[in-house]
């Protein structure tokens, strides 16, 4: 009988896969890598850089000036770099405040439950069922327009889709044992939302704060262009896409092109960050 | 002190039937008293009313001697049998184990938790060593009652041993009344001084002189 017993073989994988989690982990290095560039080269570009030229107006795109030059001559690189980084950081702060909101209404809704759980499930109704883009010009335009009333405006309309997200996560937490035990222990509502849920929040915390980010600088992009957002003087994207329609009749292509090129580039690049953080974090994916 | 139910009726929904009906039940400080029942007839289900997880549909607890209150550390402290739904994966185990104040040393030792599984997490411990752990949390001066729900029942005997030798010489020294609840019937009869049992022709009576030579017949 025990000749007949068969070894098992045991598959031999290679020593290193090359799964889906090693490629998450090369993107978000890769796009964060991009991202913190084009911040850093935001920052350090001065401001007179962006002089009038007025030899140089309207260069098509060339070695010079890889993303052209507009009417007054200005180097469309410099511009559009100066745009992105302003709508980073306006999409940085508005991702950030929104992700505060959402994890303290998140988690104070099943905490506390009753009436304030229903009022904040209502709020969350409430600013998912206006357009956002509606939304965001009226809260803008009444809070005096420029960073101010864009910045309010994205906040007080991106935080709704995170909190649900939270509150379904607390609500299941709440129901565990160790939440119950600990309220047998004599620990507060406050210990259990800070101890024992917040780090369960972490992982859809992170995912949702990254992933309100292109939603954000979109927003914002498209309100400037609109007129309702930041004004004529500063260097949104917004604002250049803006200009450059009034010459887009006229053959100038490369005004439009490149800054609104690099604003959905940048955008899929968080977004794509977002979701292979996503991608590590879920048990589901994580070891593909 | 005597914690004591009256005449305690639960249902989950309004349209279901009774899971318990007219239940009486009390149990004396320092007193081990064995519940027994088999599975469904609503032994968990009357662990988490006496501990006050749940609210009985009709029928009350009451813990006689005591000031009723509804925060602090509660005198009923209720030991759930899966161990690893009682802890917070996200905890280390120090942290689980301080949660309501860190026991001392020697009692540490006596339910032999090592001190290199401090500072691991719950994933990382068997599930006898959990509950050593969740035991040891209940092991306070501030607790009057310990409810045991299948407290051993997933572990082997030797570990059995252990934690009830602890768990009992620690409710025997600070007056704590033990209810025991479990299917085994040999573990029922070694620890307790009273045997209850949920079974009958009504399944509504709890008579306190259960046949316990069948019992000890069988062991």
């Amino acid at each position: 009988m025990m000749e007949q017993v068969e070894r098992i073989q045991v598959p031999q994988g290679p020593l290193f896969k090359f799964g889906v989690r090693e490629k998450a982990i090369i993107a978000i290095g890769l796009f964060a890598t991009v991202f913190i560039v084009i911040l850093i080269a935001g920052s350090l570009i001065p401001e007179d850089s962006l002089d009038v030229d007025l030899y140089n107006i309207f260069a098509s795109p060339s070695l010079a000036h890889p993303f052209g030059t507009d009417w007054v001559g200005t180097d469309m690189l410099l511009r559009t770099i100066t745009g992105l980084y302003l709508s980073m950081k306006i999409g940085i702060f508005c991702a950030v405040t929104s992700a505060i909101i959402a994890v303290l209404l998140g988690i104070a809704g099943p905490i506390f439950g009753g009436k304030i759980d229903y009022v904040i499930s209502w709020l969350v109704d409430l600013v998912l069922s206006v357009p956002h883009t509606l939304v965001i010009i009226l809260v803008s335009i009444a809070c005096g327009g420029g960073l101010t009333g864009i910045v309010i405006g994205v906040t007080v309309t991106h935080w709704t889709s995170l909190t649900r997200v939270i509150r379904a996560e607390v609500m299941q937490v709440k129901e565990m044992e160790y939440t119950k035990i600990s309220r047998k222990f004599g620990k507060s509502k406050l210990f259990i939302a800070r101890e024992h849920v917040f780090p369960h929040v972490i992982p859809q915390l992170v995912v949702g704060t990254v992933l309100i980010f292109p939603h954000a600088i979109l927003h914002e992009a498209s309100i400037t262009f609109l007129g309702f957002g930041l004004p004529p003087h500063e260097p949104a994207i917004g604002v250049i896409l803006s200009e450059s329609m009034k010459y887009l009749t006229s053959g100038k292509w490369w005004l439009a092109f490149f800054p609104g090129a690099s604003l959905v580039l940048v955008s899929m690049m968080v977004e794509n960050i977002g979701r292979n953080i996503e991608k590590i974090i879920n048990q589901k994916t994580a070891y593909m | 002190m005597r914690l004591r139910a009256e005449e305690i009726s639960f249902k989950y929904n309004n349209n279901d039937k009774y899971i318990l009906e007219d239940i009486d039940f009390s149990i004396e400080s320092g007193e081990v008293v064995g519940l027994l029942a088999p599975s469904g007839y609503g032994k968990t289900t009357l662990a988490k009313i006496l501990a006050g997880y749940e609210k009985p549909t009709s029928g009350q607890v009451v813990l006689e001697g005591c000031e009723s209150r509804n925060n602090g550390y509660a005198p009923v402290q209720l030991i759930f049998q899966h161990p690893e739904k009682a802890v917070n994966p996200k905890w280390k185990m120090r942290k689980i184990l301080s949660e309501a104040g860190m026991p001392p040393q020697e009692l540490i030792d006596a339910m032999g938790i090592k001190e290199s599984w401090m500072d691991r997490w719950p994933t990382e411990l068997s599930g006898g060593e959990l509950q050593r752990f969740c035991c040891i949390r209940v092991l306070s001066e501030q607790t009057k009652f310990i409810i045991a729900d299948e407290m051993t029942t997933m572990l082997d005997a030797i570990t059995q041993a252990q934690i009830w030798n602890v768990v009992l010489t620690y409710a025997k020294k600070h007056n704590i009344g033990v209810v025991v609840i479990s299917h085994d019937a040999c573990l029922i009869n070694k620890v307790c001084d009273r045997v209850v049992s949920l079974t009958g022709d009504k399944r509504d009576v709890i008579s306190p002189h259960i046949e316990t030579n069948q019992i000890s017949a069988s062991c």
